[in-house]
């Protein structure tokens, strides 16, 4: 029993499922101390989520730009950079998006295709900037690129605030042009005559009509792939791992690293650009006038945590995480209990994935104990 | 508060006993053993790291417990020291059973133990860092430096480790740090003192030196337990020598009874080769010359001075010095780590002065590098990754599209594993901070040697490796040789110099001093000029 304890604490997997496990216990107790009853609380969240097809469709949607920028934030760790300026490529991508869909008219499929290319290179040179700094001047890339969040995020107030922009009455830009939208079905298209008989006839498609999900799952699930592609199966990526595991033997071996820290960054910014990007191109449409910024990005840092900064950890922990906030709502509007109680739950949850490398040390001393 | 200096046992009976091995005469009370451990056993996980282990040491010797990386000798102490619990087994100190389970127990029974890695405070002085935990205070508690200084010198004098007790650590040599942790050991009471591989980071003067300390100590009433895997200063040294392997005593012998060879074949477990074999050498054209090259440390003091140097094909160069003399610089610049301010080094006709390390590299120089765990190997890097960290992007390694083929690159590992002998077998998905000291080199070294390159830089390329592992790395590089390649060693040990070399400069605050031929000259010599003595 005890030997198997050690050998199951000394898995990564354990870890996060301890963490998971921890973070619903202190969930229960916030519960419990707000007066609510905390298995009627979970249970809420728990059909919250599965009561209907359309729900796990909305966790899927909202999954999505916080897998994105779960990714970004991966992949620069796994590299040895410490991308925290995923929020600004994040917005960076949204403003990309905005302007670019309704500014420039273009035909249907290439016009998304054109926007995410757009984003992509803009998110990853603002990010690369971050890498150049480090490189030419030793500033390390957490503290430029925290910067580079307060600039792109002012930049957005910015650009929305120019009077060619910014439709009038409003404190938004004005809604991208039909061609740059990337759901499966418009949001008009249920109201029509084809939509209606097309539900009819198969009324799952509510799951997918009622929300917006869109290419931009795909894509997702297709830049997961191609990350780990690159980081386990390229010459690049092989340099790019040794360079995040370490910098001394890399730079020793003769790899370029400097180069290598701003090629890591611009695969990572262009990562949360592109989420930044679809985002726009699917659910908001518009830029918005804003007083703090979303947290895309910050939610990313914590997803790639849970994830344990595996590409495809990052889906997993992305739909936990979305699932989570989805199923907090529900909390809030049956019980009245604040969704501030799921977020409690999600930063208990990080918190002990912080802990995480303390486990197998910790099976070690009870190894030696023995 | 003041803690008087320990008044010292006066005689100590039965030091000319002859009885070598013979834990079983057991008196109550009054033993002739100062350390008796009887059937320890200690497992980590699935691996039997000492089993049933029996170890009696008699006071007033010094007793070296000799064995490869990773026989269990550091463990059998770390238990002794409680630093580590036992399974099984019984502890007896001067006769009496204990129960050790902490270092602060051990230090009350009079144990004291000298790590390794020295845990001194950098930036305090020596008196400070002796009586930490215990100050001499004056009133409201504050230090009475004077007293404190006068105490710990005439401490020092008392056991002939003299020291200034004002000197800060940063600012003193390693052997003198060395003296401190012993100093420190002492002043806490211990009659038993551990040293863990003491000679590793000492020059062959500091190592004399030691020795000498060593017996001293053992004439004023302690007993010394040194932890060792050379031969040499075991020779030197011990009365007793506990040879373990596997886990496993193989033999208590008297040291002045058996050679090294005997000590060799009992620690390995066949017969070793200490010396190593190799033909005469038959130099080609040069490979690499280096003309009045000066580099500068971080600091922006000069620590290579106009050196120059040139070094032939199919012949081993030895660099020999002590640490701190330039080499790291000399290295740092050939290998593209570190700007010069002035001179040229040209390699195979290419200038790579102020280069990078890919320009080093494609001059044709490979390097086994002094600090294997920040620049030698990817630790969180799988075995096979590690072996071709600087090689892959080879065709050899690739599979459809130019991917890397994982198939590819762990057969070649495994069969790289195979012929290099690295440890576990099969292990090249295993992660490289899970292999020992000794294997994590061959990793490097097989990784080095494979590249085929003109001139291999191996800078103490056998550090902290046992007598089996030394002379694989040994035979490795004189083979590179053999096959018309060209070697620099750089080394701070002179037996390794000796055994290899066919050329040896020796470097001394910056500048080559002396060429020599190993035929003509001897270690005596070379010490000498090593320490900034002329021929």
């Amino acid at each position: 029993m005890r030997k198997f304890v050690i050998q199951a604490l000394k898995k990564p997997f354990t870890a996060v499922m301890i963490a998971i496990l921890i973070g619903f216990l202190v969930g229960a107790v916030t519960l419990a101390l707000g007066g609510f009853d905390p298995g009627r609380g979970y249970g809420l969240l728990i059909t919250g989520i599965t009561s209907n097809t359309r729900r796990m469709a909305q966790v899927l949607v909202n999954a999505v730009p916080i897998i994105m920028t779960g990714l970004a934030v991966s992949f620069a760790v796994r590299t040895g950079m410490f991308n925290i300026g995923a929020d600004g490529q994040f917005i960076m991508g949204q403003v990309t998006g905005a302007i670019l869909g309704f500014y420039l008219p273009m035909p249907a499929i290439i016009h998304p295709l054109f926007i995410m290319v757009c984003a992509f290179v803009v998110g990853g040179l603002y990010a690369s900037f971050a890498a150049y700094l480090k490189n030419r001047f030793g500033i390390h890339e957490v503290i430029s690129s925290i910067m580079l969040n307060w600039i792109a995020y002012y930049f957005m107030n910015f650009i929305v605030n120019m009077k060619s922009v910014k439709v009038p009455g409003s404190q938004h830009s004005p809604e991208i042009l039909d061609t740059a939208k990337i759901t499966f079905f418009s949001r008009e298209f249920r109201t029509t005559a084809e939509g209606e008989a097309l539900l009819a006839k198969h009324p799952w498609l509510e799951s997918v009509v009622r929300t917006d999900a869109g290419y931009a799952i795909l894509v997702m699930i297709a830049v997961t792939l191609l990350l780990w592609v690159i980081l386990k199966y390229t010459r690049i990526g092989f340099e790019l791992r040794a360079v995040g595991y370490n910098y001394y033997a890399a730079e020793f071996a003769a790899m370029p690293v400097k180069r290598n820290a701003l090629l890591s960054m611009f695969i990572s910014g262009g990562t949360a650009a592109l989420g930044g990007a679809m985002l726009v191109m699917s659910t908001s449409y518009f830029i918005t006038m804003l007083g703090a910024t979303e947290g895309y990005g910050w939610d990313g840092i914590s997803v790639a945590l849970i994830a344990g900064n595996h590409p495809i950890g990052c889906i997993f922990a992305g739909l936990l995480y979305s699932a989570l906030k989805l199923g907090g709502t529900e909390i809030q509007s049956r019980m009245g209990a604040p969704t501030e109680i799921i977020n409690i739950m999600i930063g208990a949850l990080v918190l002990c994935i912080a802990f995480a490398p303390a486990l197998p040390r910790l099976a070690e001393r009870l190894e030696r104990k023995e | 508060m003041e803690q008087d200096t320990r008044t010292l046992p006066d005689e100590i009976p039965g030091n000319e006993n002859e009885a070598v091995d013979a834990p079983e005469i057991r008196q109550g009370g009054v033993s002739d053993y100062a350390v008796e451990m009887y059937g320890i056993s200690k497992s980590f996980g699935p691996l039997k790291a000492l089993d049933h282990v029996d170890l009696a040491v008699r006071k007033g010797t010094i007793h070296a417990l000799l064995g490869e990386n990773g026989a269990g000798k550091s463990t059998l102490m770390k238990i002794l020291y409680g630093l580590y619990t036992k399974d099984a087994g019984e502890i007896r100190i001067m006769g009496e059973p204990c129960d050790i389970k902490n270092p602060k127990q051990a230090i009350t029974h009079g144990i004291g133990m000298v790590h390794q890695h020295f845990m001194l405070v950098e930036n305090m002085t020596i008196a400070e860092n002796i009586v930490l935990g215990s100050e001499v205070t004056k009133s409201f508690g504050r230090l009475d430096r004077e007293r404190m200084n006068r105490t710990i010198r005439e401490f020092g004098e008392q056991y002939g480790l003299e020291v200034d007790p004002r000197q800060v650590i940063m600012d003193v040599s390693v052997a003198t740090q060395q003296r401190v942790e012993i100093l420190k050991a002492l002043y806490r009471g211990a009659d038993i003192l551990i040293l863990d591989e003491p000679t590793a980071v000492l020059t062959p003067q500091e190592i004399d030196n030691l020795i000498v300390t060593m017996h001293r100590l053992v004439e004023g009433g302690k007993t010394v337990i040194i932890i060792s895997h050379k031969l040499k200063e075991i020779m030197a040294s011990s009365e007793y020598c506990t040879i373990i392997r596997r886990g496993k005593v193989v033999d208590t012998v008297q040291v002045r009874d058996v050679t090294e060879k005997d000590l060799a074949s009992m620690m390995v477990g066949r017969e070793v080769m200490l010396t190593t074999e190799k033909d005469k050498a038959s130099p080609g054209e040069v490979i690499m010359e280096i003309n009045d090259l000066t580099v500068k440390d971080n600091r922006g003091v000069e620590k290579v001075k106009d050196l120059s140097l040139h070094i032939r094909r199919g012949e081993i160069l030895a660099i020999a010095g002590v640490d701190g003399n330039g080499q790291t610089e000399l290295i740092e610049a050939v290998t593209g780590l570190r700007k010069s301010e002035k001179g040229e080094i040209i390699v195979n006709g290419r200038h790579i002065e102020n280069g990078l390390p890919v320009d080093t590299h494609r001059s044709g120089i490979r390097t086994i590098h002094e600090d294997r765990h920040k620049r030698g190997l990817v630790l969180d890097f799988q075995v096979g990754e590690n072996l071709i960290l600087e090689s892959y992007k080879q065709k050899r390694f690739q599979g459809r599209c130019g991917l890397l083929s994982w198939k590819k690159i762990n057969d070649y590992a495994n069969r790289q594993i195979d012929k290099f002998d690295i440890r576990p077998a099969g292990s090249a998905l295993q992660r490289a901070k899970e292999l020992s000291g000794g294997n994590q080199q061959k990793v490097i070294v097989a990784r080095t040697v494979e590249q085929e390159p003109d001139l291999l830089l191996a800078c103490q390329p056998t550090r902290g490796l046992d007598v089996g592992a030394i002379e694989y790395v040994r035979q490795a590089l004189v083979q590179q040789r053999n096959q018309g390649r060209a070697v620099l060693l750089i080394s701070y040990e002179l037996d390794e110099v000796f055994d290899i070399a066919d050329r040896i400069n020796v470097i001394y605050n910056g500048r080559i001093v002396a060429d020599l031929d190993p035929q003509t000259t001897d270690e005596q010599a070379v010490g000498l000029l090593m320490a900034g003595g002329s021929q």
